[in-house]
């Protein structure tokens, strides 16, 4: 295998680092210096699982970076070239482990555009009611996880006790805790009872409430602020060009969501924010802190997002009606969603008089948001790789998919 | 000032016959020994608290299956670690990746022995204690900056070098608060330092002037960057560099390690606790000097020390981790130059008692004067 390690950018010196080159030339002169090749991860604790980063660092600055990935690829997409369609649901849950039913939801629009498959209006409902409590879910980690990378061990641990419920109400109507294949194609597993929406009533409260705590924490702590404010920025243009979506891109001004801009499900139906640009709380555009900002702002906006559902979901059956040997006709299909780390695509061609897909493909958003750490990560401190790739947060299990 | 073996010695017969100098050889391995199973089983307990306090602010519980509320958890830990397997890596420099930990171990315990734990609780009454337990402490540092060397691993390499660039913002401070009482106290023996605080609460050192107070402070904090206790734990930075300093240590090695710190930090707060508040002064007018009373001052300065043990916890487990600058300006540029007028200030302090307020022969001079 070919040497991956050591072998970085090849050539020219990175725009950000031309101050601390000229120093370094200062200091070499009269005392000799040596730069060393870091491979953070596969297994290390604030790499978010099997990320590797090559790291080139003079004393604690970052000189050049690479990630590599590929560590857990586990074929999701060959998987759904070879299973019949409503097979391969399961495996879109163990992409972003984190954001299950975010994932199901887009790959089941997919494979109903792609068979002409009407999902009944309260199955709608349900899967944007689940969608919201997992982005919820998975934004709560992702503070979380922050902080815990950031060296503020507790609000991780806070962050479980409100987890925890959430997770509950979606292993009551799917049975699992994690990974779910609640929505099926054409609808929704099971209905929701009475009871499970009194839960779902208190536990947003229970959410509500606690919003502030984690902000105590975190967002207004003084030495969160330092470690985050002007680290790491993703300008406008960067965004764009490495093709970040979701937080990433809002907090760099870009006013653009999915659920709102390019509406799929049922969307268009409720009032809700997209949070974008600068918070005025300090810092700059597209810094660590305004990522983070707008997951906490985001979590609010789910919140509203779900008591509106609530309140218009309508009666009726919740799941479509499926033809026995599902086979859908020719053609080919690009559907995109809003996953609580940016943009999910699921790209499927049918050849038809088949019940697999001729192609599955899927666009996953932590892929392209890990991608643009080369360019920012550059110039920075070993302490601020960490708080940037922790902002970014990614998911492996959907980079290397 | 009597040692408690002097005492001995004069109060039993026999011991007078013997060599003296037999006698205070046996007498100090003897008190040694003492303070050393004393130090160890407050550091293992330490670590205890700290789980257990953790446990309570993280919505968690904490260990409390080993003896009762889980008080014997270090022994188990401890034993679990002794039976682990002791690898040195292959490329490690094998004599300093050896002696690194009971360097770091004799820093940390070694100083105990000039702290007083009450009257006349102490292995050795030292002149020269403050400036004792800084230059112990400060050994510490080699121990580790030897440990992340010879590890001969990039990410304690790092550590070790992040060791040494906040050791030298952080002794400044450290020592100049330190010295500031000192000024105050007009010595430096630990104990003498809190016969002058005793009496009512106001006779603390903390109390005496805005700039013991502000010393206080200032020690206090330069006191959790010495201790390389979070916030400014960037040595072992879990979440940037694995383990930092210890990343290549296992078994009853870095067992040591995590006693050494532990131990380091109930210094830290009983040397805090004897320069600033009191001692073993319970805050108003009681003689504690008797044979039997004493252990009751030792039971105040121990609370004293468990209260300050439980803010540097409180603090460890709110604060996220400062960064490497920002340490850097922290010490240098707030702690340092507020330590430095603490110094002045102080010196000012006691001159103007000598002179203006009259010194000892009014209460209020005595009283802001301390033992200057």
């Amino acid at each position: 295998m070919a040497e991956r390690g050591p072998d970085l950018r090849s050539g020219g010196e990175p725009e950000g680092a031309v101050e601390i080159h000229e120093r370094q030339e200062a200091v070499g002169r009269d005392l000799r210096t040596e730069e060393m090749v870091f491979n953070m991860g596969p297994q290390h604790p604030a790499t978010h699982g099997v990320l590797r980063v090559a790291v080139r660092t003079d004393g604690e600055h970052v000189r050049a970076l690479q990630p590599h990935v590929g560590n857990i690829h586990r074929c999701a997409e060959k998987i759904g070239e070879s299973l019949p369609y409503y097979q391969w649901i399961p495996y879109l849950d163990r992409m972003d482990y984190l954001a299950a039913i975010c994932n199901e939801h887009v790959g089941c629009m997919a494979i109903e555009r792609l068979g002409g498959i009407e999902v009944p209006e309260r199955a709608e409902y349900i899967r944007v009611i689940v969608a919201e409590v997992q982005r919820i879910l998975s934004h709560l980690m992702a503070i979380g996880v922050y902080g815990l990378d950031l060296g503020a061990f507790t609000p991780f641990l806070h962050q479980f006790r409100e987890r925890e419920r959430g997770m509950d109400l979606l292993d009551h109507i799917s049975g699992g805790r994690l990974l779910y294949h609640y929505i099926r194609i054409g609808g929704v597993k099971r209905d929701l009872s009475q009871d499970w929406l009194d839960e779902l009533d208190a536990w947003t409260s229970e959410v509500e409430r606690r919003m502030p705590e984690y902000n105590t924490l975190l967002l207004h702590n003084r030495v969160f602020q330092e470690r985050t404010f002007r680290v790491g920025i993703i300008d406008r243009d960067t965004g764009v060009r490495w093709g970040v979506t979701g937080p990433g891109l809002r907090a760099a001004g870009v006013d653009w969501d999915c659920r709102r801009d390019a509406p799929y499900s049922i969307y268009d139906r409720f009032d809700f924010e997209v949070p974008y640009g600068a918070s005025d709380i300090g810092g700059v555009l597209g810094d660590c802190f305004q990522r983070h900002w707008i997951r906490v702002r985001e979590i609010e906006e789910s919140l509203k997002i779900i008591r509106q559902a609530r309140e218009q979901m309508p009666e009726g059956p919740v799941m479509g009606r499926v033809p026995k040997g599902f086979k859908p006709p020719a053609g080919e299909v690009y559907i995109r969603g809003e996953n609580p780390r940016g943009e999910l695509a699921c790209y499927m061609v049918s050849a038809g008089k088949s019940d697999k897909a001729w192609r599955a493909r899927c666009r996953g958003p932590s892929f392209s948001n890990i991608a643009c750490i080369t360019e920012i990560a550059e110039g920075q401190l070993i302490a601020d790789l960490v708080a940037i790739i922790g902002s970014l947060d990614i998911v492996l299990g959907e980079v290397d998919r | 000032m009597q040692s408690l073996l002097d005492q001995l010695i004069e109060s039993t017969s026999w011991l007078q016959g013997l060599p003296v100098g037999l006698v205070y050889a046996a007498g100090m391995v003897i008190a040694c020994n003492l303070v050393l199973v004393y130090a160890s089983a407050l550091a293992g307990e330490t670590v205890w608290l700290e789980r257990r306090v953790s446990g309570r602010m993280q919505a968690r519980i904490g260990p409390n299956r080993v003896g009762p509320q889980g008080l014997l958890q270090f022994l188990a830990d401890g034993l679990k670690l002794l039976g682990k397997e002791d690898i040195v890596p292959k490329t490690a420099d094998k004599p300093i990746f050896l002696i690194a930990p009971i360097i770091v171990f004799v820093g940390a315990f070694a100083a105990f022995a000039v702290v007083p734990f009450g009257h006349y609780l102490v292995a050795a009454d030292m002149n020269v204690g403050i400036f004792l337990v800084l230059s112990l402490t400060s050994i510490e540092v080699v121990g580790i900056i030897m440990a992340g060397w010879a590890s001969n691993s990039k990410w304690a390499i790092l550590g070790a070098m992040r060791e040494v660039a906040q050791m030298v913002s952080y002794e400044l401070p450290l020592g100049l608060a330190a010295l500031s009482i000192v000024v105050l106290a007009g010595t430096m023996n630990l104990s003498e330092i809190v016969y002058q605080q005793e009496g009512w609460f106001w006779n603390w050192y903390v109390f005496r002037g805005p700039f013991a107070f502000v010393a206080f402070f200032a020690f206090f904090v330069s006191a959790l960057a010495a201790l390389k206790r979070a916030p400014f734990d960037l040595p072992e930075a879990e979440s940037e560099l694995v383990a930092g300093f210890h990343t290549e240590y296992t078994g009853f090695r870095f067992a040591v390690f995590f006693l050494a710190e532990y131990a380091a930090m109930i210094l830290f707060s009983m040397v805090t606790a004897i320069l600033f508040l009191g001692g073993w002064s319970p805050g108003f007018d009681i003689d504690l000097s008797g044979p039997l009373s004493r252990w009751i001052g030792a039971l105040i300065l121990f609370g004293k020390t468990i209260a300050l043990l439980f803010v540097m916890i409180w603090v460890r487990w709110t604060l996220p981790r400062f960064r490497i600058d920002r340490v850097m300006y922290l010490c240098y540029k707030v702690l340092l130059p507020v330590s430095v007028v603490c110094v002045v200030g102080m010196a000012i302090q006691v001159l103007l008692a000598m002179t203006v307020f009259g010194g000892r022969a009014n209460a209020f001079g005595t009283w802001l004067m301390g033992g200057g």
